[in-house]
């Protein structure tokens, strides 16, 4: 992405005479990528108000698909953080044990696509789940049965999938952060007599978080995308309920393009924020 | 002479193939200031950091306070808190002020609450001389100023010994007096202190004793008057002729 912040463009020169200078540096300071946002909703609200057939009709009926599409991902994103940290601290560990198991969930679930993820844990594990019910129930019925008895709702299992999938990416992506930070800086913790834990949490995951912010937005506008997959688990998320609405008016241009420029204007807004967070916290460092 | 406060016996330290200490005997009585000098390459700094376990040493047994290191169900933290470490990068935590940098380890290790461990860095930060930086972050800070942060830091944790790794090398010549001076200061309070430098004139100013180490071993260990002015032994010749030529 260029750095847009210090290159005067045309706007710059579009805002009038020098004297403007408050004007000036607060255009300067202006993360101008805001503009592509504000133009594709400003695309997005011109359809659906001055063309409503079929436009605001497809809006109203895809508008509970981002909800659920936006649940899924940030809910997801949660836990894939605490995986990842998890990960990520068993990655370094010095145990062999830890840190094997922490290498062998890495190098599996990153060998296997996200959708054949999803696809496993919704029609995969319930199989698994009655064979080992049944085995249970022969000796203690009760665990059997209550075995037997779980299900996953669909937006569940999304979660679960994307969950599985996604930590060992931030598993690693945490590795590299905390290994980023230099050896010094534990060193100076444990020599204060704090245990390895602490020295973790107050001196190096503080600082590790900084360092994979970026990463860490990236990995959440990627999930934003790929929580689409979640389609195949009849969950209503934003691109089923484009497909749904295709299934019934043949309408598939103005739909995948609305769709689409929904989507946009999803990643394009959480990019900005993650930018921003970026900033704030790369000035509070000094 | 009462019970020393550091005692190493037979100490040995391999990393692979490299002896880094080999076959180290060391008594520290409390209240001693001992300079350790020596070619890069000789030990000095494993020596150092095996007082705190940061380095693990091979064999031996080294008993700090009364504490037996390398009994296996000894609480290292407990002995760390209790020596005090300042290192040439001085390591101060990038994303906190000065005082928190000083506070953090008072709050977490030694569970003072909030207000009396910041009065607590206040006081410290007046005692190394810049009051007035509590609020900066490292980075504002002159290499000077964050190693007496680092002092400071270290300091806090009301430590018996001090232990210093070349804590001025690292720093541009017109801010090495001010950590000295520190140094100096803490060295007349009483505190035992340990110090691997460079410093000749530090060493002959506040040090009972100085140390020659070659080659993971102990060579000389006498006064520095001694040491400097008819040092018994040709590597140590040879090694003074080399840093005080200039």
């Amino acid at each position: 992405m260029p750095d847009t912040s210090s290159t005067p463009g045309i706007l710059d020169t579009a805002l009038g005479p020098s004297g403007l200078d408050m004007g000036r540096s607060l255009w300067r300071r202006f993360d101008r990528w805001w503009l592509l946002l504000f133009a594709v909703v400003g695309l997005v609200v011109f359809l659906v108000r001055e063309v409503p057939e079929p436009y605001a009709e497809i809006f109203a009926f895809v508008q509970d698909g981002i909800v659920i599409t936006l649940k899924i991902t940030i809910v997801s994103f949660f836990f894939i953080l605490i995986v990842g940290m998890i990960g990520g601290l068993g990655r370094v560990s010095h145990n062999r044990f830890i840190r094997g198991v922490a290498s062998l969930y890495v190098e599996i679930v990153r060998g296997i696509p996200v959708l054949v993820w999803l696809l496993w844990i919704w029609y995969a594990l319930p199989q698994v789940r009655d064979v080992v019910g049944n085995s249970i129930s022969s000796v203690a019925p009760q665990v059997g049965e209550l075995i037997l008895s779980l299900k996953f709702e669909p937006f569940v299992a999304a979660v679960v999938g994307f969950t599985v999938a996604y930590g060992a990416y931030m598993t690693e992506i945490f590795r590299a952060g905390i290994q980023s930070i230099p050896k010094g800086q534990m060193e100076a913790a444990r020599s204060l007599g704090m245990t390895y834990l602490q020295a973790m949490r107050h001196v190096i995951l503080p600082k590790a978080i900084r360092v994979i912010l970026p990463p860490l937005g990236n990995e959440f506008v990627t999930l934003l995308k790929d929580s689409s997959l979640v389609s195949v688990l009849a969950v209503s998320d934003l691109t089923r309920r484009g497909r749904e609405y295709v299934a019934r008016s043949f309408l598939s241009f103005d739909t995948f393009t609305m769709v689409a420029m929904l989507y946009l204007i999803m990643t394009l807004f959480f990019t900005r924020v993650f930018v921003a967070v970026e900033r704030r916290l790369s000035v509070e460092k000094h | 002479m009462s019970e020393p406060i550091i005692e190493m016996r037979n100490v040995h330290k391999w990393f692979g193939k490299v002896h880094a200490l080999d076959d180290v005997n060391l008594d520290v009585q409390p209240g001693e200031v001992v300079v350790i000098i020596g070619p890069s390459g000789s030990g000095k700094s494993t020596l150092l950091r095996s007082i705190n376990h940061l380095e693990p040493v091979s064999s031996g047994e080294i008993v700090v306070d009364g504490i037996h290191l390398t009994n296996k169900s000894t609480d290292i933290n407990a002995v760390r808190a209790e020596v005090g470490m300042v290192f040439q990068q001085f390591n101060l935590f990038p994303h906190m002020t000065a005082l928190d940098n000083i506070t953090l380890a008072q709050r977490v290790v030694r569970k003072r609450t909030g207000d009396e461990a910041k009065a607590n860095s206040r006081q410290l930060l007046e005692t190394v001389g810049i009051p007035e930086k509590a609020d900066s972050f490292p980075a504002q800070l002159s290499g000077g100023q964050q190693q007496r942060v680092a002092i400071a830091r270290a300091l806090a944790m009301n430590p018996k010994i001090m232990l210093f790794d070349e804590p001025t090398s690292a720093l541009d010549p017109e801010m090495i007096k001010e950590v000295l001076d520190v140094m100096m200061d803490l060295a007349k309070s009483g505190m035992t202190m340990l110090v691997v430098t460079h410093e000749m004139g530090f060493a002959r100013a506040a040090a009972q004793r100085v140390i020659f180490m070659d080659e993971g071993k102990i060579i000389e260990d006498t006064t520095p008057q001694a040491l400097f002015e008819a040092p018994e032994h040709d590597r140590t010749k040879l090694f003074l002729s080399k840093i005080l030529e200039h």
